[in-house]
């Protein structure tokens, strides 16, 4: 694999034939990275420890049904996820020597030994040694709602071959619309539907200006980011932050228990006992996967998506499905905004999504333009997010800085590619014009 | 279905594309449009597609007037077309790509199982042996374009049109292109076949339009002579060979060594060439496009990096220098497309004229660009290469294709060379400046420059080469004399060696296919 994604012509083509011969090219990388990070674990975590208990809380005390805590020894623990990552990169070297592809078990054992180390070693490292893992989990779910929803968008964006830069305008302008809606109803159920009203707006002035008038995409989208900001940044100061009572205070959505379901140990709190538009999400992720990979809208949009030409010689009309596309992602996009004002916090503040809907774009990428890609991505993210929040709770002796860094860093090392090259809709940003 | 087309206008601004067009194509026929490269054959059938807005005419169906207002309509009016680029999505299979557009569904869900069972009937009926699972981009270029026929099969079409579908053939798959021509055409099927070829058209057609400059020149029963052919799609007596003498060696050599190159993705992209050319000798590389050549000057003009192996120019290694210190050190490049690598299309034509020269004492001091320079030395150039334009400040992106190659050769041949490497010289030139390129090159190679041409037509091949040198697969299958029959040529760059070949010359295994089926 290549170091970067390098401008075409200086690619080497590979013949237009029937058979080509493979010559073995070894990927190092991979290995590289994996043993880099299993030195640093098994110096930090195990060599370096401290020698405490730590202790995962599985249960919290109103579940009916009750685990009982775990409890390591950080240094013991360490050692032996040390040990594991260690082997797990001897696996990744050994893959590399023979032109293989790293196993995927390989990269989660990995990941999933890396990432627990360091956990058990934060959590060593804090004033109180105890973490409630459901709480850490069902943390990061929350957190990531509005990057799922603004993936999203996202994605149908870009897999009809519209760059959506402006999902940050779309959530912001949303979480705006939401709280003055549902405020003046006084129901949160239309401050969600005015989120997606909202957004479809700004959906609009992507879908005219790129569309239509053939404006660089990237450039919309920014600039219509830097407006909603302006937009909802001025509304803010001069009218929603005076008549504070009366057109910035929204109901939040309900929270809904599954029954049954949400009794299930440790998972069931974190997946099925959330907020409403949790459900939501799940729904959309999945119908946006079905009608993608399933349906006839499905293949038209991911045809006008890589070869816009060859769909329109066959009769389906471009530029009005891109157009429709961008809206109905400008909806998906709204419901994400209206988290942040009728679910995360009960008002609207000045530039409140906070670059969430730039994160929303790296989770898309990172999750390969896939709709369950993009979501485990975007949960990932909002893991790093929780996980800088929760550790700095327990009162944790690394700084501050650093650990409000981790949601960024990690994202950083998602889209420079340590997951491979991703390979993205071909006529992505590329305007269509009809001869 | 009968095609009639009636005094069919298309405007471009001033531009007029087609001047009132008359044709008429006969069930179960195959008629075939020919013309040169920007005659306005493509023009033409955008129109019938519909993909094109015709300003003035008719367009009649089995004498039924039709107006189409994008290409849906033509598809439903029973016109099929195979684009001269496919119109596939590389990322689908073959029955996405046939099922898009004409979706059938169950409920909401899409119902690719009727698609396949269509795909897999048309395929045994023709004997098109295509897989409905395969992914496109990995199927070869010939089964890519069967896939292009079962598109419009599907759709019920009685009109079949064909834009220069053998371009990115090899001859044998070009064979067999016309093989199954003839069958869909004694199926009833009304084809209308585009080419500047005129051995195939010959080879299949039933009748013959010729067009020119966007003109009807006139219809021709396909036995007519291919050079009475060739004089009516030029307009004037065309000398179809380039008048050269025997080759005059030098003691100067371009050599190259054992050269590989595998690319990013694991694939042998050029496998152990060995090749000499001695100065004052042209040897033309022939090949279906994408079998290495691309990566084969590339390498030369310092491209890529990794290549492996020995290029050596008068003693000279060049692989491992910067492509800056090659260009310095005499080797001319023209490459093969000229939009993409050759000229900066927003640029003034004498900008062009010098940018690989641009900081030498003669265009430039210190900083600055010395303007007056520039300036006359496009003149001059404009006059010696014979470049019609308005004025050399234009943006060179406004000249002809013909008048941009003569910018980039113009630039190339100015310079004293060790060296010349020239990709598809003549690709998408009009007849005229191909004469003159042509003329150039011989001139070149008889001031006793080592020469290396790259094409993919045979015609330019035979008219240039000292010595032919066939790529297949990144390979090289063999070096063989101009005089070399087309049929083992067109082997060899299907993957036959050259010594196989000898070794089987007693018995009649090279076949003439191609001409061997008068209509």
């Amino acid at each position: 694999m290549s170091t970067a994604v390098q401008e075409n012509r200086n690619t080497v083509r590979p013949p237009e034939s029937s058979e080509p011969e493979k010559t073995v090219v070894r990927h190092w990388r991979t290995a590289i990275i994996f043993t880099v990070l299993a030195l640093v674990t098994l110096l930090v975590c195990a060599i370096s420890a401290a020698d405490d208990t730590v202790v995962f809380r599985l249960s919290e005390t109103r579940d009916t049904i009750r685990l009982g805590d775990v409890a390591l020894g950080s240094r013991v623990t360490g050692w032996v996820l040390a040990v594991v990552a260690i082997c797990m990169a001897a696996v990744a070297w050994t893959a590399g020597s023979k032109g293989r592809k790293v196993p995927w078990w390989c990269t989660a054992v990995f990941w999933a030994a890396f990432v627990i180390a360091m956990l058990v070693w934060a959590v060593s490292h804090a004033d109180s040694n105890s973490l409630s893992l459901p709480g850490l989990l069902g943390g990061s779910l929350t957190l990531a709602v509005p990057l799922i929803f603004g993936s999203m968008s996202g994605l149908l964006c870009e897999r009809s071959g519209v760059v959506n830069i402006a999902i940050e305008g779309q959530l912001l302008f949303g979480a705006f619309s939401a709280a003055v809606a549902g405020s003046v109803s006084h129901n949160a159920w239309v401050g969600l539907l005015a989120a997606m009203l909202g957004a479809v707006l700004v959906s609009l002035v992507l879908a005219v200006f790129s569309i239509k008038y053939l404006v660089n995409q990237v450039i919309v989208g920014v600039v219509v980011n830097v407006l909603v900001s302006g937009l909802t940044g001025f509304l803010y100061s001069t009218v929603l932050s005076r008549s504070n009572v009366g057109l910035n205070a929204p109901d939040h959505l309900p929270d809904y228990a599954v029954p049954v379901l949400s009794k299930i140990p440790v998972i069931g709190p974190v997946l099925f006992d959330q907020s409403v538009i949790v459900y939501l999400m799940y729904g959309v992720v999945f119908l946006i996967w079905y009608c993608l990979t399933r349906t006839r809208w499905g293949l038209r949009t991911r045809a006008v998506g890589e070869h816009p030409k060859a769909a329109d010689t066959l009769g389906v009309n471009v530029n009005r499905l891109r157009f429709w596309n961008v809206l109905v992602a400008g909806a998906v996009a709204g419901m994400g905004g209206a988290f942040f004002t009728l679910v995360s916090v009960s008002s609207f503040n000045k530039d409140m999504t906070a670059g969430q809907g730039y994160i929303a774009l790296a989770a898309l990428i990172f999750g390969r333009w896939r709709p369950f890609g993009a979501l485990f991505a975007a949960l990932l993210f909002g893991f790093a997010t929780n996980l800088q929040s929760v550790l700095s709770l327990l009162g944790t002796t690394v700084p501050s800085q650093f650990l409000a860094m981790l949601p960024y860093l990690v994202t950083i090392a998602a889209v420079t590619g340590l997951v491979g090259r991703s390979r993205g809709p071909a006529a992505s940003g590329v305007p269509y014009v009809k001869e | 279905m009968k095609l009639e087309l009636r005094s069919v206008t298309k405007r471009f601004g001033a531009f007029t594309a087609n001047d009132s067009v008359d044709l008429v194509v006969e069930p179960g026929t195959v008629h075939c449009l020919l013309g040169e490269n920007g005659a306005g054959k493509s023009t033409l059938m955008n129109v019938i597609y519909g993909l094109y807005e015709p300003t003035e005419g008719h367009i009649l169906l089995d004498g039924q007037e039709k107006r189409f207002a994008g290409p849906g309509e033509a598809m439903r009016a029973g016109i099929g077309m195979v684009h001269q680029h496919f119109m596939l999505v590389p990322v689908f299979t073959v029955a996405e790509n046939v099922a898009l557009g004409a979706e059938s569904t169950r409920g909401t869900s899409l119902d690719l199982e009727q698609t396949r069972r269509r795909i897999r009937e048309i395929s045994d009926r023709y004997g098109f042996r295509v897989d409905p699972d395969a992914v496109v981009e990995d199927l070869p270029v010939g089964v890519q374009q069967r896939v292009e026929i079962i598109k419009a099969l599907v759709r019920d079409a009685e009109i079949l049109i064909l834009d220069e579908p053998t371009a990115v053939l090899t001859p044998g798959e070009t064979d067999e292109l016309l093989a199954i021509m003839a069958q869909l055409r004694d199926d009833g099927k009304s084809l209308l076949f585009i080419s500047h070829k005129l051995r195939e058209v010959c080879a299949v057609s039933d009748e013959i339009t010729v067009i020119r400059r966007g003109k009807v020149v006139g219809t021709v029963a396909p036995t007519a002579a291919t050079t009475e052919l060739a004089s009516m799609m030029v307009g004037h007596d065309v000398n179809l060979t380039v008048d050269k003498e025997a080759p005059q060696y030098g003691d100067n050599t371009f050599s190259v060594r054992d050269l590989s190159l595998v690319s990013d993705t694991g694939v042998t992209v050029l496998d152990g060439i060995d090749l000499d050319v001695r100065g004052g000798e042209i040897v033309a590389i022939a090949g279906v496009q994408g079998n290495g050549q691309t990566e084969f000057t590339e390498t030369v003009m310092g491209l890529h990096p990794k290549a492996t192996g020995r290029i050596v120019l008068d003693g000279e290694d060049l692989l491992g220098m910067t492509t800056k210190k090659i260009i310095d050190s005499g080797v001319g490049f023209v490459p093969e497309d000229r939009t993409v690598d050759g000229l900066v299309g927003a640029f003034s034509i004498e900008e062009n004229l010098v940018l690989n020269q641009f900081d030498t004492k003669q265009f430039s001091a210190g900083p600055s660009l010395r303007r007056g320079a520039i300036r006359s030395n496009a003149r001059k150039k404009a006059a010696a290469f014979d470049i019609r334009m308005n004025s050399v400040s234009d943006h060179v992106a406004t000249l002809s294709g013909g008048n941009q190659q003569k910018v980039v050769v113009a630039r190339e041949l100015s310079r004293p060379l060790k060296l010349l490497v020239a990709s598809q010289p003549t690709r998408g030139v009009d007849v005229g400046s191909i004469e003159f390129i042509h003329e150039r090159i011989v001139a070149e190679r008889d001031a006793g420059t080592p020469v290396v041409i790259v094409s993919t037509e045979l015609d330019e091949v035979y008219a240039l080469a000292d010595r032919i040198a066939v790529f297949h697969h990144g390979r090289l299958m063999g070096i063989v004399g101009p005089d070399v029959p087309r049929e083992m040529l067109g082997q060899m760059m299907a993957g036959a060696t050259a010594e196989e070949l000898q070794a089987n010359a007693p018995q009649p295994a090279v076949q003439n296919t191609t001409e061997g089926e008068p209509a």
